[in-house]
């Protein structure tokens, strides 16, 4: 049933209502409501909920829920993310499924408490050592983030991943209807979790389970990050996600994720009551990131407009995938300061008739 | 139908309540809304504002770049916000606390006097509920009536003697802008 919540507390009631039994957490702007509405609402659900003594505890916590088996999951803003990445990678050397949520508020340091995209590297290229990846979810509206929390619970269960959902601060902090799916039952392809999960006792096989991370035989270790190699790269053939809008005859592809995208409609919008057909590239998974798919979307365009609240972190994969074959022209807006519907449709204008 | 409106005040006017209860009124009318609140890190004293949309069909971007409507709670949000609406467009400012004169000549301005209102009505709390009425008052954007289910909704259980006074306050409001 369709309800008007806040952003932050929808999040938390789709991430329960997803089988999320542990949320672990410390309070930061602009994602307080996460926590707070999860504080009264587990109980219900007989669940857990904690309130950390910092990220680092907190990540540390989801951890040791998460390997007994437990769908668990955090959330933070950036800054707090940032603590959590010593987790995020032994997470990924454990082979540990939980969710990370990040409602992004501006940076670098403590930065603004307002909306931001600039946490877009933290996320896909992530701050902990090794060789690991963290598979991000972007969404742009309120039914979409509730929509990709649930399924990033599934999805960090199916690969034994942590998974992580970006979302700028407008989408946490606003409020829209919702419709949170209930009850959601988890992917049927879901191997059994007491093959691995540390529930005390032994397993099925008569065997103990453990959780390793650490190997004192290099080719030990080689093998596994090999092994761990080619988990990433299902995850990079299966799991991307994007939304392609009008792009087939376009003069002008915006690239954009998030809140921006959802501003560059309004930009679109703009275009058809212009006569410029502006088409959208909008990435809904930021790692692995819609290469070929952007690529292919861009062909027909003179020129392509990457909009984003940062100063160049979108960027960056968009000219991985463009490989050069397009003038690419970058918009922002940074620290809370929203990007402008109209700004972009100018930019657009100059892009249909330039190409830049 | 499509209204798109910014409430302005400083933190602890109820600038955002107005928004919030504007939004819960359309989806009492089942509109779409959003609501997007824009604040400081401080608990009273600093700039809050949010912008809400009402339309019947799906809502794009909901950043207001250029609202048809602004509602004014204080002498800052007034500097801020006037150059901002569009042509045509209307502006209900509090005059019990903004000191700035009108001016534009392409945009119609209403005096609302709602703090000075609210303490005669027995509750400085209600102001926000007096500027809200007279934007509906204006815009018709929604029913009073659905106005006060989304009140009551706000408020919640056990707050419900609050909403006869609230009622009576968003009629005052709307009395200034209907007429």
């Amino acid at each position: 049933m369709k309800k008007l919540m806040k952003g932050n507390e929808a999040f938390a009631e789709a991430a329960m209502q997803a089988g999320c039994r542990c949320y672990f957490g410390y309070p930061i702007t602009p994602q307080n409501e996460v926590p707070e509405y999860i504080s009264w609402r587990m109980r219900d659900l007989g669940g857990v909920f904690k309130q950390a003594e910092s990220e680092v505890a907190s990540v540390n916590m989801v951890y040791g829920s998460a390997a007994a088996g437990v769908r668990s999951m955090t959330s933070s803003s950036g800054l707090g993310i940032a603590l959590m990445q010593e987790g995020i990678t032994n997470l990924c050397s454990t082979e540990i499924p939980c969710v990370f949520l990040n409602v992004s508020r501006g940076g670098p340091g403590l930065g603004t408490i307002q909306c931001s995209q600039a946490d877009y590297n933290q996320m896909t290229r992530g701050g902990g050592n090794g060789d690991y990846y963290l598979p991000t979810y972007a969404p742009a509206t309120m039914q979409e983030a509730c929509d990709l929390i649930q399924k990033a619970f599934d999805t960090a269960d199916k690969y034994r991943n942590p998974v992580g959902v970006m979302v700028d601060a407008t989408i946490g902090n606003m409020m829209e209807s919702v419709d949170i799916v209930e009850n959601k039952a988890p992917d049927p392809s879901i191997p059994d979790k007491k093959e691995w999960c540390l529930q005390g006792g032994q397993r099925p096989d008569g065997s103990f389970a453990r959780v390793k991370g650490l190997f004192n035989v290099p080719a030990e270790s080689e093998e596994f990050v090999e092994y761990l190699g080619r988990k990433y790269d299902k995850i990079e053939k299966n799991e991307v996600m994007v939304d392609i809008t009008d792009c087939d005859d376009a003069d002008v592809v915006i690239v954009a994720y998030g809140t921006t995208a959802r501003i560059a409609k309004q930009t679109i919008k703009f275009g058809k009551e212009a006569g410029i057909k502006i088409g959208m590239v909008r990435p809904q998974t930021v790692w692995p990131f819609p290469y070929a798919e952007t690529k292919k979307a861009c062909s027909h365009a003179k020129g392509v407009l990457c909009a984003e609240m940062a100063i160049g972190q979108l960027l960056q994969d968009v000219k991985i995938a463009l490989e050069g074959t397009k003038p690419i022209t970058q918009y922002h807006r940074l620290s809370g300061v929203m990007p402008s519907a109209k700004d972009m449709f100018k930019l657009c204008e100059k892009i249909a008739k330039e190409g830049k | 139908m499509l209204k798109e409106v910014i409430i302005s005040g400083f933190g602890g006017q109820g600038s955002l309540l107005i928004g919030q209860v504007l939004a819960m009124a359309g989806v009492v009318e089942d509109k779409n809304a959003t609501y997007r609140p824009t604040y400081g890190f401080e608990k009273r004293g600093g700039i809050a504002f949010c912008d809400v949309i009402l339309s019947d069909e799906e809502i794009g971007s909901p950043v207001v770049e250029e609202p048809e409507a602004v509602i004014i709670m204080d002498e800052r949000s007034f500097k801020r916000f006037e150059p901002l609406v569009k042509k045509g467009g209307v502006m209900f400012y509090n005059t019990s606390l903004v000191t700035s004169k009108p001016s534009r000549d392409d945009i119609k301005y209403y005096e609302v006097p709602c703090n000075d209102m609210a303490q005669e009505m027995g509750s400085d709390k209600v102001a926000n509920m007096i500027m809200l009425g007279a934007y509906i008052g204006y815009s018709k954007a929604v029913a009073m009536d659905s106005v006060e289910a989304g009140l009551k909704e706000k408020l919640g259980h056990g707050k419900e003697k609050a909403i006869p006074l609230n009622r009576k306050a968003l009629e005052a409001g709307a009395a200034i802008s209907n007429k």
